[in-house]
């Protein structure tokens, strides 16, 4: 029915069963915009924040999202200014999942103000000293440079690209990439240590405060470092699971043990200055304060922030993925290059769970105690419908745009698709409308 | 910025006269129009600028002892005003007034971002989870000195901020510049029936509050009265509330100690 639409020489699954899943996945959807109703409409009593929890659940989806959609600047970075040529054939979907990334993280944002149609003040009436400020301003133009970024992968559309001024808009846009993969890098630098000054700058928080360099505390330098590192593990993830769902190979294993191996590096020497951080953080800030490490990790009730969370974000989720991606062997091996891109995606999140929960759980005034939280179901709704919006945006980018560039060379059209036929012999595939062309050069 | 004859407004509530009545916080949301709900049980949703706290020392019969710690928006000057929450408002919507000390809040600016709430250790920052509603007639017994705000944003103790707006007023009309000690007071500070709070101008040596804290300006406001002290010292906030104890423990539950210090922990 759509075939026209599908890039030449492709093979995607039959319409019916796309549209079941975009439909599976709309039911998603729906369940967030019923919540986003709510909590429009009826304010954020919606939620099951209070005044010790100013900050939750959006709060963290909105860190943890960005740091994961960090692939898109550091594999533009690598791509265009540090000159890794192979990633070519895979930048196209860091910047697509880093574009989604984005898009939702400003959606939450957008629930999660009190007054939503005050939301400009934030650029109006800017506060330069408040990390918030820098957040805004930088997030907003990178997203900005992300769109520049997709608008030529959609531009490639079979039907799109007949046109010849779209043709021309998007073989010009390709030319000037790296100015904005560069102008992109720039500010990804800065937003993402914006969002880690966000709880470093907090210093009558002592769990969050930090020292650091002028008006930047060291978490600043380790949220960019972190997203550096675990942001391409999310691209090989989402690539991964992609390529298992399309039951096809999308990118060859070269590039993504490329990408693995940089990560890789990058995680084993940020989890090494995590680890300076924290150990500086126990014995020298946090005394000062007059706090010892410990009062942060007990006498809480069910220990939700015992020392279990500090040992799973920076062992299990650091060391571990770190060790496993620096090694040839770890990357190579299948099993074990999945379990270290989900440890780094899920240590990742941990950390910015930690940075901003943990931050408020931990009583300051000593005749206080622990203030525990469990997001209600609307926070919870409206934090998957713009994960739900970003899948059924990249499901049908994967269809009707070339996102790959080695997708025609590992998947030629003539070869039968071996694991499909064996795995689901009913499904049959809908043939190409056109004959196989020339495949498409590979354009980031 | 440096202002000439700046003023430091601050307060000194004295722990062993508190009774724990609840005077101040009912005079407080009088005076401001805080806004209650039917059922305010739950203290993390409602809102009180003025909070007391019911503090004890941890010990068994005959040795129990309790005392009652009413707290205020500290009115933080940090170091040169930063103070925590008004360096993260990203949208200028609380101010540090270097004239005044006094930490405002600009309700009509404030788009409830609650970063502020995230900075303040001493939970002052209250945010109006639902939009007042005032039982039937209340509404004409307002302040009409006080704007009453609306679902979404943040809100805190002024210091009756709008009470030193008419004082200046007054004075100005009578053709003075300077405000007498007794012509700006805060409605806790006048309700205390105990009289455990006095207000004025931590800078003026003339007034109750400076000769009682005696705060060293050279050492970020520290107070020189051994019976001092100021909510979380250690993390430099440098607060304009000084509290006032002549037990021992109270003192030490106002800070954090490690253990080697003697680190008090209270219920």
């Amino acid at each position: 029915m759509d075939s026209a639409l599908i890039p030449k020489g492709v093979k995607r699954c039959p319409t019916w069963q796309f549209l079941l899943w975009i439909g599976a996945v709309s039911g998603v959807l729906l369940w967030g915009v019923l919540a986003m109703i709510l909590v429009y409409f009826k304010g954020l009593n919606q939620t099951n924040m209070n005044n010790a929890y100013g900050f939750a659940l959006w709060i963290w989806a909105d860190l943890a999202i960005i740091a994961l959609g960090g692939g898109a600047f550091f594999t533009g970075f690598l791509r265009y200014i540090v000159g890794k040529d192979e990633l070519k054939n895979i930048v196209n979907f860091a910047v697509l999942v880093g574009f989604y990334c984005y898009v939702s993280a400003l959606m939450i944002l957008g629930f999660d103000i009190g007054q939503p149609l005050r939301g400009w003040f934030i650029f109006w009436h800017a506060n330069v000293h408040s990390m918030l400020t820098e957040v805004a301003f930088c997030l907003t133009c990178y997203l900005g440079v992300l769109t520049i970024e997709y608008v030529p992968m959609i531009l490639e559309n079979r039907q799109i690209d007949k046109v010849p001024f779209f043709h021309n808009l998007s073989h010009n846009m390709h030319e000037i990439m790296a100015v904005f993969a560069a102008t992109g890098a720039f500010l990804s630098f800065f937003h993402q240590g914006s969002l880690g000054g966000v709880p470093g700058v907090l210093f009558a928080r002592p769990f969050g405060f930090r020292e650091g360099v002028f008006v930047w505390p060291w978490t600043f330098f380790l949220f960019t470092w972190s997203a550096a590192a675990c942001g391409p593990c999310f691209t090989i993830l989402v690539t991964k699971v992609t390529e298992k769902m399309a039951r096809k190979k999308l990118v060859k294993d070269n590039v993504i043990e490329l990408l693995a191996k940089i990560s890789g590096w990058m995680l084993a020497t940020y989890i090494t200055a995590k680890i300076i951080d924290t150990i500086y953080w126990a014995v020298v800030t946090a005394p000062s304060k007059g706090f010892t490490f410990m009062d942060f990790y007990s006498n809480n009730s069910g220990s939700w922030y015992g020392l279990w969370i500090l040992i799973a974000e920076i062992g299990v989720c650091g060391i571990v993925p770190a060790a496993i991606l620096i090694t040839d062997k770890g990357r190579k091996t299948q099993a074990t290059l999945w379990l270290a891109v989900i440890l780094a995606v899920v240590g990742v999140c941990l950390n910015r769970w930690v940075m901003v929960l943990q931050v408020l759980a931990i009583p300051v005034l000593t005749f206080e105690s622990w203030n525990l939280y469990f997001p209600s179901w609307q926070e919870v709704a409206t934090t998957l419908l713009p994960v739900a919006l970003g899948i059924i945006s990249i499901s049908i980018s994967y269809r009707y745009l070339p996102i790959f560039p080695q997708e025609l060379e590992l998947n030629p059209p003539d070869s039968p698709v071996k694991e499909v036929a064996e795995a689901e012999p009913e499904l049959q595939e809908e043939p190409p409308e056109a004959p196989m062309g020339e495949p498409e050069p590979a354009k980031a | 910025m440096k202002v000439e004859n700046a003023k430091k407004f601050g307060m000194v509530i004295d722990l062993d006269k508190c009774t724990g009545c609840g005077t101040c916080m009912v005079a407080c949301m009088a005076e401001n129009n805080v806004p209650f709900r039917e059922d305010d049980t739950d203290k993390l949703l409602s809102v009180a600028w003025m909070r007391v706290y019911r503090l004890s020392n941890g010990k068994a019969f005959p040795d129990t002892e309790e005392c009652f710690f009413p707290r205020p928006c500290q009115h933080c000057e940090g170091s040169h005003g930063h103070s925590p929450c008004v360096s993260v408002c990203p949208a200028t919507a609380t101010d540090y007034d270097m004239e005044t000390g006094i930490v405002s809040q600009i309700y009509t600016r404030c788009f409830g971002c609650r970063y502020c709430m995230a900075a303040c250790p001493y939970h002052v920052r209250q945010f109006n989870w639902w939009d007042p509603v005032w039982p039937d007639g209340m509404e004409k017994s307002l302040n009409p000195n006080v704007s009453v705000r609306m679902r979404g944003v943040v809100e805190k103790c002024s210091f009756c901020i709008h009470r030193y707006q008419l004082a200046k007023e007054k004075a100005y009309m009578e053709g003075r510049r300077e405000l007498e000690e007794n012509e700006y007071q805060t409605a806790c500070t006048q309700a205390c029936p105990a009289g455990a709070i006095t207000f004025g101008d931590l800078n003026n040596p003339n007034h109750a509050v400076h000769q009682i804290a005696q705060p060293d300006n050279r050492h970020g406001g520290r107070p020189k009265n051994p019976m001092a002290f100021r909510l979380l010292e250690r993390l430099g906030v440098n607060t304009k509330v000084y509290y006032l104890s002549s037990r021992e423990w109270v003192r030490r539950a106002g800070d954090n100690y490690i253990e080697k210090e003697g680190k008090v922990k209270h219920a």
